[in-house]
């Protein structure tokens, strides 16, 4: 930049204070403009809902008559609700099976893609696309056609002699299904490891080998570190999504969580209790346990990371 | 390996074209491997998508049952025909219509107040800025499920329920906190001078953003306007919360109405149904491969 605008500009105006503290003025107000959407949002969407929620969730409130303030008997009540225990128990399954799974068959389908083929923006593709279309609802009803009684699956598995028969009405199945649904997703955790992957420089491959590491060796020890961040963003964000899931526990269920309470998801028994016997105080506790709980998770996540996750250099 | 017996010339030849053509039929069989086992992978991946689209043109009664080929003799659209029908007087084409108007307007509302948002966090600076965006970032961590029953009191209690306004306002006042992000990021990476060059030519914020962000930031905003549509069009809790009536249903809660009313006795109309319905997640996805799969790498958005 030439010297004359600041010079013309000090010429200009005598005291350059007013002027910048003006101009911090005026960036406050066009600030304050442009954020303007999203703050609304914030406060009428997020922040005023979930005050009332907390307060909701200390009353009886069906709707229709005033809420009723109860104080904590709507917790207490949960905690000897058995539906609500088994969906407790139901979701966690899906978490603690479901995530580990997605994410190590995206890890594994990442390295195998992970080098300078022909195809490999083919194959990415052709592995994300289920993850486009694997929450819909029309995904939920074409699962629940494959694992019904004689089914394909049903099917491919009798000719190796397995016969489980369908899975959709088996309490004891259900849960193999809706973990394979999700591990069916793995795309996307996949397409962002790949990026990860390819951040690894190839000299650190290079003289792991000369030093004569083999490919289990160079995975612990240069693979899991160096994508360790990405392997944290991925296992908490998927983990986070995976308590929320709905659509395919309402579809297959046919909004009931059966068989036998077997997939009685938590958001499916909150739904339940909120928009069908309107018992929205008890639900509102639902979705305040479900808040700390995740809240919780991510903290203790934040909290391990530090002893395995490893951020090149020091600028975050 | 060269003997030393060979003459001087075979023996330096040897050296270099042996392992190399070794190494070249080596890398092939390797290749070839690769290629078999992905190959073999992506139809095991898709075969779900491939059952689907080919049950949709059989008759239901090869759907399971003993008749297990994939591909059917006796290949008709008769399925699509049932399923365009529609469900208790309401015509496919109605659901399609409104899924489309749902899906336009969450593009629009997103991509118009996301933009705007993300130009306050990445380049004004105004007291509170740093924890507005700290509380932006723990809203894409919030479980959702903790403010929908007190929206769907208030609109309730403002006479909105069984109208798109509940399922469009959020769009409109950036409620998906994720597209704020990837504005945010995008903007970060373009350069500052482009801002204070324009602010010494006496330009505003609002001339700033209009005339030299906006048209900048075209990538990012083609992806938003994809992940909106395809999120809105698969959306199923915001409908099921606040639609009654069937003539203002999109297309997932079309097909749970029809599964509901049928009760699996048509599987191929309900198959074909739900290809419908995927359609233009498919089409979109065909052509905007390479936007949406960047996306995702650079940005980290979910499916």
């Amino acid at each position: 930049m030439t010297q004359s605008p600041t010079l013309s500009r000090r010429a200009s105006s005598a005291a350059p204070q007013p002027r910048t503290s003006r101009r911090r003025g005026a960036d406050a107000r066009a600030g304050y403009t442009f954020l303007l959407p999203w703050l609304l949002g914030f406060i009428a969407l997020t922040v005023g809902p979930m005050i009332s929620s907390l307060y909701l969730s200390f009353t009886n409130y069906n709707l229709f008559d005033a809420p009723k303030w109860i104080g904590l008997d709507n917790y207490t009540t949960l905690l000897q609700d058995e539906r609500f225990l088994q969906s407790v128990g139901v979701t966690l399954q899906y978490v603690v099976f479901g995530t580990p799974l997605k994410l190590a068959a995206a890890l594994a389908i990442a390295m195998l893609l992970n080098s300078k083929r022909k195809g490999q923006g083919f194959y990415r593709s052709a592995f994300y696309a289920p993850s486009l279309i694997g929450a819909s609802v029309s995904i939920a009803i074409v699962w629940k056609a494959m694992f019904g009684d004689s089914g394909p699956v049903d099917q491919g598995l009798s000719f190796f002699g397995i016969n489980l028969g369908g899975w959709v009405g088996n309490p004891n199945m259900t849960m193999g299904m809706m973990i394979l649904l999700t591990v069916w997703q793995f795309g996307a955790p996949m397409v962002i490891f790949l990026a990860g992957l390819k951040q690894i420089p190839a000299d650190l491959y290079e003289a792991a080998s000369m030093d004569g590491a083999g490919p289990v060796r160079k995975f612990i020890n240069i693979t899991w570190p160096m994508l360790s961040p990405v392997i944290f963003f991925n296992l908490l964000m998927e983990t986070i999504h995976a308590f929320q899931i709905f659509a395919s526990a309402y579809i297959i269920s046919n909004g009931e969580g059966g068989p036998a309470g077997s997939t009685l998801f938590y958001t499916l028994y909150l739904y339940l209790r909120g928009f069908s016997d309107f018992r929205m105080g008890y639900a509102s506790a639902m979705a305040w346990l479900l808040v700390i709980a995740v809240g919780i998770i991510t903290l203790i996540f934040f909290k391990t990371s530090k002893s395995w996750v490893h951020y090149s250099g020091d600028s975050k | 390996m060269a003997t030393p017996t060979q003459s001087t010339p075979a023996a330096t030849q040897a050296p270099v074209y042996n392992p190399k053509s070794e190494s070249v039929t080596a890398k092939r069989i390797k290749s070839a491997i690769f290629h078999i086992v992905a190959l073999a992978l992506v139809v095991m991946v898709l075969y779900p998508a491939i059952w689907m689209i080919a049950s949709s043109f059989k008759p239901n009664s090869e759907i399971g049952g003993a008749n297990n080929a994939l591909w059917s003799a006796n290949f008709s659209f008769d399925n699509f025909a049932t399923a365009m029908d529609g469900i208790g007087g309401v015509s496919t084409l109605t659901f399609f219509t409104n899924s489309l108007i749902l899906a336009v307007g969450a593009v629009v509302g997103t991509v118009l107040s996301a933009s705007v948002s993300a130009y306050a966090f990445a380049r004004i600076n105004f007291p509170g800025r740093g924890l507005f965006f700290g509380m932006m970032i723990a809203t894409l961590l919030l479980p959702f499920h903790v403010v929908i029953i007190p929206q769907y009191i208030v609109f309730q209690q403002l006479g909105l329920v069984d109208t798109y306004v509940p399922l469009l306002i959020g769009k409109f006042l950036a409620a998906d906190a994720f597209f704020v992000f990837l504005m945010v990021q995008f903007m970060r990476g373009l350069p500052a001078e482009l801002d204070e060059a324009a602010r010494i030519d006496g330009a505003g914020h609002a001339r700033i953003f209009g005339s030299i962000m906006l048209p900048l930031m075209k990538p990012a905003l083609i992806s938003t306007s994809i992940f909106s549509f395809i999120w809105s069009w698969n959306d199923f809790l915001g409908p099921l919360l606040y639609l009654n009536t069937p003539e203002k249903y999109p297309l997932p809660l079309a097909l749970r109405l029809f599964v509901d009313q049928t009760q699996s006795s048509d599987y191929g109309a309900m198959i074909a149904m739900s290809v419908l319905a995927l359609l233009p997640v498919l089409v979109f996805f065909l052509v905007f491969q390479r936007y949406i799969v960047e996306g995702v790498s650079t940005q980290g958005l979910k499916g």
